[in-house]
């Protein structure tokens, strides 16, 4: 670990006032990432910008009937907040499916989406990792990459974004609010996090000095008919090989509107409007739900130790969407798959 | 007279731990204490060229940095490094000893300041130039330079011929992965300075004396001048039982600086200690078609460093379990540029065994018969390999049991039979086997006028319940209630104790304890006998116990005299006795604790998931002396077993002789989820020739037979036989 300084930003103005006057200066949340990784050296911020006790805690109502939910909001408040269990059970159900209680406590919304990768070479400061260390090679190329994405991948980066609630907050077609030293902006979550491409050192599209105050959900919560399956190497508190996030409108058997988005397979929660737009009319079907499967794993490739996770999404995409269907989500609890 | 031995008697130390009220070894406090920060090597092998301590010296706080080129002197033969687990070939490791490089993670400097924080920091200041050297970590790629290693077990028959001409004959290669014990407490050491050259040495570790003549011998001290202390060990299991690095950086720095120094690792530095060696387990059996066994082969090939050769029994256990004519045992070790190998739980067994085990269960499949039967039909009531009975084995029993509570007559035996819903059910079975050691141990009983003892004895107890057990035999043996007496344990001053480890501490201090126990006794009938007009005037001192407190004779218990009043008239305020307690050689009988164990695993097929969903754990293991810190014990081995069977593995890349899971995020342990289930059942097992009490232990035990029960449980689910550990869905997916 290096040595900081601290700062306890007054307001978000502040916050940014102070990102801007030190290019090596970091916010921090819950710490539940950062602390970490500096621990390991992987972060060495100048100064710590404590943000943790800005007034973003509120859960509110937006005038078109969404929610907007501040960037502080604790991830267990967020999983049991009424709002958010009645309306958008999806994203209730993909918080409880990451971390431990422990960690959710203390983890914030700004946080998780700004969560890095658990790639194992990106936290061993003594192996070469472009994300770390850009243009030093990326060592899980030809590693050990069982974890790693098999979506958007690119010749410098095979990293996987960590985070369950933000797969869900992509199939919900959330908005991220940010302020910044040029003001306030909005961008959908879909845009939020970057594909690696050859600049892997970004994980996301915030610019510098900038900071997430909120997260916007639709009105559409998609509550009736959903489910978030996240497949690990034990039943609980491991991070995704993959997780899939499911939510349908439907009409007898028809489906109508249909969203997707899977996680641990790429550098970003990946969903193709491809694959939800050839759901949409029709029946719901194991077999039009392995059909759109293909469509949103169309294009994967493994490297030596990841081919599995191609099958086993496309296998976990067709069950999540028959949990939906049936409205039998998937139980955060009970680890029994149903 | 067994108020509290063989009941579930609560540990006299819960109170302690869950108040915080105990203290471990990185607890310690002392005046002036500084702290250390180990600094470790990124390489797997080389020397050190340069090593450039000045930035990290001016960081403000830093008091000092150790290196080989910056230390007091430290022994320099290898006999001076040998603690008393070392392994009998080699020579061990010694931190900061000179500009060798042996494995990555090796500790090369120690950064000390006035805190932790501080000396973390400097610790990221030191700077170092390697001259690397080619290295090799990789086992597998490795095999072919393995050599043999003496074993225990000799050939017997002519093993190969029987497996050419077997009717049924069932070849595998079995692999378990390397593992570390990631015992909840970090490695610590307070190595408190006397102000004269002496220290105290509080330590994480399973063997304080054991400890103690290390250090005496690795820097030159006279037994008097070092004292180690461990009062509570935060789990261990096998990884305290030689000395660690940071007991040697701890004290290196004290005697350096004659302050105070602490120095706890951090977990990913753990991952530098010693582990579970990979290994890959060849198991051949051949058998007659009515299950009888002609022929069993089992050669291990294990994972060492390059400078010592440590091997656990992987091979020769079938020699105990099963009956067959012919077979041949060979250990192999293949030496890689790692840290040396450590003992962890039932080593040798958890692996072994699991590759004999989940053969048998594959020879069972290809006889067409059903494990549990496959396993009577072999069944041996003596030790093969010197052809001797046992003190005790209730095996069949333990299947009995077992069988019985799991519900096994119940299984359909083709696999894929057995469903719930979209679930395949699978049912497995395995044996476990272990010994049932004892070693010399001391004990001290001080009992005082007011009817209070204490028992003290250099034993550690690491999380296991010694110091119940200790207070449990001593109770009875003293007929006072637990409440009147208290135990210290794992300080090198006090009496005589090996490690502990090989599940032997608990027949071992019990019977020091009824030792030293015994003497008081008869000091106490001798006093009670010469008071005036005595009740147990003419009762001869074999005729009188302790009973609630008083003296008095066995068979009439209505005449006896209080304690108080004994030691009254015998004008002795307190009686103080010591016993060496060293069990008769007996050469005569093998000595075994078995297990029956079944496993319910639920497999998704479709992705892959299994939920280990009941275990039943038949244990034959002698006298439990504590049925619930017993429970406990193998509670805790099984939950163990489930992450041996699917979720434990240490991975290392290769190409940089690097662990790449270097923490309890990404190396998986089973947490609450992965266990459900988990019944143990104590089989009866009276034994009174392996000891007084008919004590065998608990430690090991549970685990052995886990990880193969549950393998097991996969195949008949699924059909798919997995050999390489730990089963993760991706194998089950391919
Ligand atoms: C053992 C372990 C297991 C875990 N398992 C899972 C899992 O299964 N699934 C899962 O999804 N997550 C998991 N996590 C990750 C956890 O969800 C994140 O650590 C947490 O969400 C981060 O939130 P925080 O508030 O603590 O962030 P911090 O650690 O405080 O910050 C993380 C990053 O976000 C930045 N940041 C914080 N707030 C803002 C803001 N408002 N605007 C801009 N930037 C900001 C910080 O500068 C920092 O770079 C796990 C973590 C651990 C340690
Ligand atoms: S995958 Fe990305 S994070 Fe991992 S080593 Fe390669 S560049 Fe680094």
């Amino acid at each position: 670990m290096n040595n900081f300084q601290y700062s306890r930003a007054s307001d978000v103005a502040d916050a940014i006032r102070l990102l801007a006057a030190d290019p090596g200066a970091k916010l921090i949340a819950g710490g539940t990432n950062l602390i970490d990784l500096m621990k390991e050296n992987v972060e060495r911020p100048s100064r710590l910008i404590d943000i943790s006790r800005l007034p973003l805690r509120e859960v509110e109502e937006t005038p078109d009937g969404g929610l907007r939910i501040g960037a502080l909001v604790p991830n267990s408040d967020l999983a049991y907040h009424p709002l958010i269990e009645q309306r958008y059970p999806l994203l209730a159900s993909a918080i409880l499916a990451g971390a431990s209680a422990q960690l959710r406590n203390m983890a914030s919304v700004g946080g998780n989406l700004m969560q890095r990768t658990r790639c194992s070479y990106f936290y061993d400061t003594t192996t070469p990792c472009n994300k770390r260390s850009p243009g030093t090679g990326c060592s899980a190329m030809d590693g050990l990459n069982r974890n790693h994405a098999i979506l958007g991948t690119s010749n410098s980066c095979i990293a996987t974004n960590p985070s369950d609630m933000s797969v869900a907050l992509a199939a919900l077609g959330a908005l991220v609010h940010i302020a910044g030293p040029s003001g306030l902006r909005t961008i959908a979550l879909t845009d939020f996090h970057r594909l690696p491409e050859d600049k892997p050192h970004l994980d996301t599209n915030l610019g510098s000095g900038e900071i997430i105050t909120a997260i916007e959900l639709p009105p559409h919560g998609f509550a009736r008919n959903y489910s978030y399956l996240k497949i690990r190497d034990r039943l609980s508190y491991a991070f995704a090989l993959v997780s899939v996030a499911a939510a349908l409108e439907l009409e007898g058997n028809a489906i109508g509107e249909a969203r997707l988005a899977l996680g641990g397979v790429a550098h970003k929660p990946w969903r193709s409007l491809g694959a939800e737009a050839a759901l949409r009319g029709q029946a719901a079907t194991p077999d039009h739900f392995g059909r759109a499967a293909d469509l949103l794993l169309q294009g994967a490739t493994a490297r030596s130790h990841n081919g599995f996770k191609i099958e086993l999404a496309r296998r976990a995409v067709v069950r999540t969407l028959m949990q939906a269907t049936s409205a039998t989500p998937q139980s955060q609890a009970h680890k029994k798959i149903a | 007279m067994n108020a509290y031995v063989g009941t579930p008697t609560s540990r006299i130390d819960g109170r302690a731990k869950v108040t915080g009220a105990a203290k471990y070894a990185g607890e310690f406090a002392a005046d002036g204490l500084l702290h250390g920060f180990v600094v470790e090597a990124t390489i797997a092998r080389g020397r050190i060229a340069r090593l450039d301590t000045s930035e990290a010296l001016k960081v403000k706080g830093v008091i000092d940095v150790l290196t080989h080129e910056h230390r007091p002197p430290l022994a320099d033969k290898d006999e001076a490094w040998k603690d008393e687990v070392a392994p009998e070939k080699g020579s061990p490791f010694r931190p900061l000893y000179d500009d060798r490089i042996k494995f990555n993670g090796q500790p090369i400097a120690l950064v000390v300041a006035e805190d932790w924080e501080t000396a973390r920091f400097a610790a990221t200041r030191v700077r170092v130039e390697y001259e690397q050297e080619a290295f090799a970590t990789d086992l597998e790629s490795e095999r072919g330079k393995a050599a043999e290693v003496d074993q225990p077990h000799k050939p017997r028959g002519d093993a190969a011929a029987a497996l050419t001409h077997a009717a049924i004959r069932h070849e595998a290669d079995y692999v378990l992965p390397s593992e570390h014990h990631n015992p909840m407490e970090l490695y610590a050491t307070t190595a408190v300075w006397d102000g004269n050259g002496g220290l105290t040495v509080y330590d994480k570790t399973q063997g304080v004396q054991n400890v103690q003549k290390f250090l005496c011998s690795v820097f030159g001290k006279k037994p008097d001048e070092i004292r180690v202390i461990s009062p509570y060990v935060g789990g261990a299991f096998g990884s305290g039982l030689r000395p660690q690095h940071q007991v040697v950086l701890a004290t290196l720095a004290a005697l350096a600086l004659k302050r105070s120094v602490r120095v706890v690792l951090t977990r990913q530095q753990m991952y530098g200690l010693g582990f579970r060696p990979l290994t890959i387990e060849r198991v051949a059996l051949g058998a007659k078609p009515d299950g009888t066994l002609d022929a069993v082969t089992h050669e291990a090939i294990a994972v060492t460093s390059r400078f010592e050769d440590f091997s656990r029994n992987d091979t020769g256990w079938a020699e105990q379990l099963y009956k067959s004519p012919n077979s041949r045992y060979s250990h192999k070790l293949v030496r890689l540029d790692v840290s040396t190998p450590s003992d962890m739980r039932a080593p040798g067994a958890a692996t072994g065994v699991c590759a004999l085990e989940c053969a048998m269960d594959e020879l069972a499949v290809a006889l067409k018969l059903d494990p549990v039967e496959l396993r009577l039909r072999c069944y041996s009531d003596r030790d093969q390999s010197e052809g001797l009975p046992y003190t005790s084995k209730q095996l069949r029993e333990c299947y009995a049991r077992g069988a019985e509570a799991f519900g096994w007559s119940r299984r359909s035996p083709a696999p894929r039979s057995m469903r719930d819903g979209k679930e395949l059910v699978g049912w497995g079975m395995a044996t476990g086997v272990w010994e049932a050691l004892q070693m010399p141990v001391a004990a001290r009983i001080v009992l005082t006028a007011n009817g209070h003892a204490e028992v003290s004895c250099a034993a550690s107890d690491i999380g296991t319940g010694t110091y119940t057990i200790v207070a449990q035999v001593a109770a009875d043996a003293l007929g006072l209630p637990i409440e009147n007496i208290s135990v210290r344990l794992a300080d090198s001053s006090l009496p005589q104790a090996p490690v502990e480890g090989g599940s032997w501490m608990a027949a071992s201090s019990a019977h020091a304890v009824l030792g030293a126990a015994e003497e008081i006794r008869r000091e106490l009938a001798r006093y009670a006998k010469a008071m005036p007009a005595s009740p147990l005037a003419g009762v001869d001192v074999p005729d009188i116990i302790l009973l609630d407190g008083a003296v008095a004779k066995a068979a009439d218990r209505s005449r006896s005299v209080s304690i108080a009043d004994a030691m009254r008239h015998g004008q002795v305020e307190r009686i103080e006795k010591e016993k060496l307690n060293e069990f008769p050689e007996d050469k005569s009988h093998a000595r075994n604790t078995h297990s029956a164990v079944f496993a319910e695993v639920k497999v998704d097929e479709e992705l892959g998931v299994i939920r280990v969903t009941r275990v039943v754990s038949a244990v034959a293991a002698g006298r439990i002396l504590n049925t619930k810190t017993g429970r406990s014990q193998i509670m805790g081995s099984v939950v163990w077993g489930i992450g041996m069977a699917l979720h434990e593995e240490t991975v290392t890349d290769h190409r940089f002789g690097r662990i790449m899971n270097a923490n309890i995020a990404e190396y998986h342990i089973p947490v609450n989820a992965d266990v459900r289930d988990i019944d143990v059942i104590f089989v009866d097992e009276p034994d009174d020739r392996i000891n007084q009490l008919g004590i065998k232990g608990l430690g090991e035990i549970g685990i052995v037979g886990v990880p193969a029960a549950i393998a097991n449980a996969v195949y008949h689910a699924t059909g798919k036989r997995i050999r390489r550990f730990p089963i993760t869905l991706d194998k089950l997916l391919e």
